[in-house]
């Protein structure tokens, strides 16, 4: 459609400051932007978001559209669906990015809905058609056995895009971009869900995210036992967490928090150390992205031997202890 | 307390990815034939969901399914977990659709089931990893949706939902009717009992055509796709593991760090 032009980037603050996922997203759509010779905006829906309008400036945007205002508190799909509604009916931009976060995989279907438009979830590659401009839309599926690309002619083409699949731009705080305030008439009575609570699962040392090794677990390792010694391995390595499988936490041995994978938390540590677990696909989508796999399991046919760049083949009972003990003692030269 | 329950039944997502290949022709997967399907696991987890608050509170589950050709062992499972009714919108017609036209027809055979408090729907189905049924269902019956549930607790009219959150979990009110997706967190699905396969094998589905639903078969599955397939592929991997060995397992373990310390990896 000829009326359609632009990039825009759904926005996320966290912890007060522009999420890493939506300079991700600028820098994947600063390409796209490239591609089409159209400008790349970002929108911010919340309460207190206007602060880090600039930032996204920074960070590539050149224009940020703000919907500032106390309903917005909390994420939720009735109020942010209808605000994005009207900015986009004021806006109507070609393509619109958000990540595929907690909120992202919650607004972005009921969204494209809304609209009468597509959209495809969890993208790990986004280009444009060089003859039809349309969006090509690529992600794992099959649990990451496959990748799939898909187009779509509906407008604005929608996409999700997985943390991490792309580089954010080097921020410019000389670059220079407009931010519109975007006034919204927002009734309390439309909003249909209310968050009464938020709990943050105590978790000791640093994030998954932010590791550079991680000691990741499996069914292997047996019990909430097993997944004590792994933490104590941790703490005598630099930078390091445990992570887990979907199925060490569905048997309740660690939170979910720490659950890498599909439908989990991606990361991308120097080292990862596979200790006890098969590395399914929907596992590896959570850390193929590692730069070294390392894998300890006892069965040699397991799939994580395909993924792996070293291994030991052996009960991680009597591996992993003495390895993370000698790396330690290495370390201390 | 009435509740729906939507299932996919796929292919079995455990197939290792040895045994995972793609027709480049016709863009579709190529498995063994002897692979099984089974219901995708997070609807499981749904129905899991709705006999936990059926256990607490009784009414009825009524588990609904789309697709083609259904396996009746696989789809019946949800009834001999618990469930109480199947109803079934099997046709070519269903075939090859996306989550557009999935949901399309899913909210036509709610509509046509009627009564309901609650609809539950697994966060993304373990085949395509769409993740966006629930959601257009919701959108298109106009209810109101919470994403992520790993636990549920309905009274007086509303429902309670732990929602997952990157750092542990936030607690959302709704009021019913309401659609929610569930996700692994819920944790696992119960195991179906002897009497309830027993049970399941005496019951027959409802099997709904696009017509029972008001649907016109030509504008459903595949031609009411909204998005186009272009390609399907496996994507390249490189591995070449270096197995490290040693007379003993500890020997094995201290050749493993002093390899990767002269690989400068740690």
């Amino acid at each position: 459609m000829a009326d359609h032009k632009g990039i825009m980037i759904f926005g996320e603050m966290i912890e007060g400051k522009l999420g890493a996922i939506t300079k991700e997203l600028l820098g994947g759509g600063s390409r796209l932007s490239n591609a089409l010779g159209e400008e790349l905006y970002v929108v911010l829906i919340g309460n207190h978001v206007s602060r880090i309008a600039d930032e996204a400036v920074a960070f590539g945007a050149n224009k940020v559209w703000v919907v500032d205002h106390p309903l917005l508190e909390d994420y939720q799909p009735d109020s942010f669906v209808s605000s994005m509604v009207e900015v986009l009916e004021r806006v109507m931009p070609r393509v619109l990015i958000i990540g595929q976060t907690s909120v992202g995989q919650d607004l972005a279907p009921r969204l494209a809905f809304r609209l009468n438009t597509a959209v495809v979830l969890d993208c790990v590659e986004l280009s444009i058609a060089p003859d039809s401009k349309l969006l090509l839309q690529t992600k794992p599926v099959y649990g990451g056995k496959a990748w799939a690309t898909f187009t779509s002619d509906s407008f604005p083409q929608m996409a999700t895009v997985r943390p991490k699949s792309m580089a954010p731009l080097e921020r410019d705080d000389l670059r220079k971009g407009e931010v519109i305030p975007i006034d919204i008439n927002l009734d309390q009575s439309s909003i249909r869900t209310k968050v009464l609570e938020k709990v943050a699962e105590e978790r000791e040392g640093i994030r998954l995210e932010d590791a550079e090794v991680i000691i990741s677990g499996g069914r292997g390792i047996g019990g909430q036992d097993g997944f004590r010694q792994l933490e104590e391995l941790s703490k005598l390595l630099k930078g390091a967490a445990v992570g887990a499988t979907r199925a060490a936490c569905d048997a309740g041995w660690v939170p979910s928090t720490i659950q890498v994978g599909l439908t989990g938390k991606i990361v991308t540590p120097k080292v990862y150390i596979a200790t006890a677990l098969s590395g399914s696909s929907q596992h590896m989508a959570g850390c193929s992205g590692s730069e070294t796999i390392v894998a300890v399991n006892s069965d040699p046919s397991a799939n994580i031997f395909k993924e792996a760049k070293f291994g030991v083949v052996g009960d991680w009972k009597a591996v992993l202890p003495t390895f993370i003990k000698k790396i330690a003692e290495l370390s201390k030269d | 307390m009435n509740i729906i329950v939507c299932v996919k039944e796929i292919i079995d997502p455990e197939l290792s990815p040895d045994s995972f290949n793609i027709d480049p022709e016709k863009n579709v997967p190529l498995i063994p034939a002897s692979t099984p399907t089974v219901i995708s696991p997070f609807d499981e987890q749904a129905v899991e969901a709705a006999l936990r608050i059926k256990d607490s509170h009784g009414g009825k589950i009524t588990i609904l399914s789309l697709g083609n050709d259904l396996h009746r062992e696989v789809v019946k499972k949800p009834l001999a977990m618990g469930a109480d009714e199947l109803v079934l919108l099997e046709d070519a017609a269903f075939a090859d659709g996306d989550s557009w036209s999935t949901a399309q027809a899913l909210a036509l055979g709610i509509k046509k089931i009627g009564d309901y408090e609650l609809i539950l729907c697994g966060r993304q189905a373990a085949d395509w990893d769409a993740g966006q049924v629930g959601l257009g269902i919701a959108e298109i019956l106009g209810l109101p949706s919470v994403t992520l549930a790993r636990k549920i607790e309905v009274s007086d009219g509303k429902a309670k939902v732990e929602r997952v959150t990157p750092d542990g979990y936030e607690i959302v009110e709704v009021s019913l009717p309401a659609l929610i997706t569930v996700s692994n967190e819920l944790g696992e699905a119960r195991y179906p009992t002897a009497m309830g396969i027993i049970g399941s094998l005496g019951k027959q589905p409802d099997i709904w055509k696009p017509e029972d639903i008001g649907l016109d078969p030509s504008e459903t599955g595949g031609r009411g796709r909204r998005l186009t397939l272009l390609r399907l592929f496996k994507p390249v991997r490189e591995g070449k593991c270096e197995v490290i060995e040693g007379e003993t397992l500890e020997e094995a373990a201290v050749n493993l760090a002093l390899r990767l310390r002269e690989a400068k990896i740690l």
